[in-house]
């Protein structure tokens, strides 16, 4: 229990991984990191190489940074999305601004966690976005819980109707953000709940979608709110 | 008027462009005022006119205008490029605006000038004004309007010019600011990183230390005021603890609400727990989650030690027991432990009404 590695370690080919971040000293170190753990068939410095060279090797993750010039990580996924559909993002950043985070997330990558992150759990995390699960670190959990904060569960008066199921997390959904934010594990949190660690990815990723696709206002104008306006 | 070159004419040898199309736009100006005089002549002689004394220094007074609001409208123009250009450069953009200014061609702006005071003079002196005993106002009031049309556009561009020079000195000052700012932090935490580098723990911290202070100042005023909530509360609370033990501890906080008594003593719980964390779990991570909704308060503190068996608590974790349980159960709240040998400890807080 206390180690958190996954079952998949050490087992099948290691996940393909580009690296994208303008800074060549993180990339390289990341590269030392993660060495023997995935396998780093790639890297770039600039949005346009990033793009040239994704759509070039087309590896099964791509570690993105996401505060880059000439647009940033979200540049990247839309200039490799229409393209290479398959090739999954895991957005890597020293920013743990809101919006930066809410942002990268909605153009479109699988997940998010901060570059202090250790090699291993690094290595983790690209090999559950591999898989096409989310990746929650517990600062993005918190995020989303306060995002989506307002009428809880089944009670949901003021909001608006149309993408009311989009809007809204369930009370599953949140009780499992709830622990990620608190620092658990997948199959900890599944022990706890008493249900599958392939359900609790199956939650994460639900509320990844929602998250993408939501129009909860929140979502878009984030800096505005952040507080305890009505108490 | 000037006017450009004209644009059907062949291609110019690339290197002298300017200087052919100032000599074509002269020519282009000296047939205009032909052109003008004859049909100014031509309405003369068909009697539709007003006067002599009204009309000649008018025209004379409209070139005189003309030229030196073209002037200094038209190196406004070739300014703006310039400074566009120079300052991405960073610190470059300054001293060549200094230079451009003072290069208005003299030649041009002096006969401008030269025009409007002849026409002055020359509408004085028909409407018989230069006769001593004449009427004093007009004269003053045909001078002053001579002197308005030649100095407005220098009084604009002075206005514009303060303008301008005000946001660059703005922008220096907050360029300074920055400076001294990444020196008194940034740059003095390298080098006290240079000399503990024997000392990963120390680096670790230091770094630690030294990004949440630039974070904050980066944030600055987006940051919640410290003390005003029970989430900067907590914040605090753990990040002084962070920097008196060098032990990083996450904090990810959820919803907010003021700071009244009650949120004060859960902050002071969850310190205690915090601390207890950083005392029996070393190394571990340890991370702290606070969730606000309504009146409704719950704070997590979880650490990744060896934990510890409930039952058999042993004598100098007593202080848990006090400071966390007690201080929780004095203010109508309540703590709950979740532990068990090799699984971590959990420190459940709920403040509810």
């Amino acid at each position: 229990m206390s180690t958190h590695r996954t079952s998949s370690e050490g087992t099948g080919p290691l996940p393909r991984v580009v690296l994208v971040d303008d800074h060549g000293l993180f990339r390289s170190g990341v590269r030392a990191e993660l060495h023997g753990l995935v396998d780093v068939v790639g890297d770039a410095g600039a949005v346009g190489d990033a793009i040239e060279c994704i759509v070039r090797m087309e590896p099964d993750v791509v570690l993105l940074d996401v505060q880059m010039p000439d647009g940033g990580g979200a540049e990247v996924i839309r200039g490799v999305t229409p393209r290479r559909p398959a090739v999954r993002f895991l957005a890597l950043s020293v920013s743990d601004a809101p919006d930066d985070v809410i942002s990268i997330i909605r153009a479109g990558a699988r997940g998010y966690v901060t570059k202090t992150i250790s090699g291993p759990e690094l290595a983790d995390a690209v090999r559950r976005v591999a898989g096409g699960d989310a990746v929650f670190s517990p600062r993005l959990a918190g995020f989303v819980l306060d995002a989506f904060a307002g009428p809880e569960g089944t009670g949901r008066a003021g909001i608006p109707s149309g993408d009311a199921e989009l809007d809204q997390l369930t009370a599953r959904e949140r009780e499992v953000l709830r622990h990620i934010a608190r620092g658990y594990m997948y199959k900890e949190i599944a022990l706890r709940l008493g249900i599958s660690a392939k359900t609790v990815e199956a939650h994460v990723s639900a509320v990844l979608r929602k998250l993408q696709l939501s129009n909860r206002h929140e979502l878009s104008r984030w800096a505005v709110q952040r507080g305890w306006v009505d108490g | 008027m000037v006017t450009a070159p004209p644009t059907h004419s062949a291609p110019l040898p690339r290197d002298r462009p300017r200087a052919v199309g100032r000599r074509e736009s002269w020519q282009v100006a000296g047939g205009l005022v032909l052109l003008m005089l004859a049909i100014l002549l031509l309405f003369r002689t068909w009697g539709v006119w007003v006067g002599d004394a009204v009309v000649w220094p008018l025209v004379l007074a409209t070139g005189g205008g003309a030229l030196i609001w073209r002037q200094s409208q038209g190196a406004e123009v070739v300014d703006a490029p310039l400074r566009e250009r120079a300052r991405p450069g960073g610190g470059a953009g300054r001293p060549r605006r200094g230079l451009r200014l003072a290069r208005p061609s003299v030649g041009i702006v002096g006969l401008g000038a030269a025009l409007i005071v002849g026409a002055a003079l020359v509408f004085l002196w028909l409407n018989g004004a230069l006769v001593p005993d004449r009427d004093v106002t007009l004269a003053v009031l045909v001078v002053v309007v001579a002197l308005t049309l030649i100095l407005a556009p220098w009084w604009l561009r002075l206005v514009r010019g303060l303008t301008e020079e005000r946001a660059e000195r703005i922008r220096t000052q907050e360029r300074a600011e920055m400076a001294a700012h990444l020196h008194d932090s940034v740059l003095q935490t390298l080098a006290l990183m240079q000399k503990r580098a024997d000392d990963p723990r120390e680096v670790a911290a230091l770094a630690r230390r030294q990004e949440r202070e630039l974070r904050s100042w980066l944030n600055a005023g987006s940051r919640r005021e410290p003390g005003a909530s029970l989430a900067a509360a907590l914040e605090a609370a753990v990040v002084e603890i962070e920097d008196a033990h060098g032990v990083p501890v996450e904090v990810v906080a959820v919803g907010d609400r003021p700071l009244d008594e009650r949120a004060e003593a859960l902050v002071a719980a969850a310190r205690e727990a915090v601390l207890n964390a950083v005392k029996f779990a070393p190394g571990a991570a340890i991370s702290v989650y606070a969730e606000v909704r309504g009146d409704h308060v719950e704070v997590f503190v979880r650490d990744r030690g060896p934990g510890f068996d409930l039952g058999a608590v042993p004598p100098d974790r007593r202080g848990l027991r006090e400071s966390v349980l007690g201080r929780m159960e004095r203010h109508g709240g309540r703590a709950v432990i979740h532990t068990r040998p090799g699984e971590g400890t959990e420190v459940e807080l709920v403040m509810a009404p």
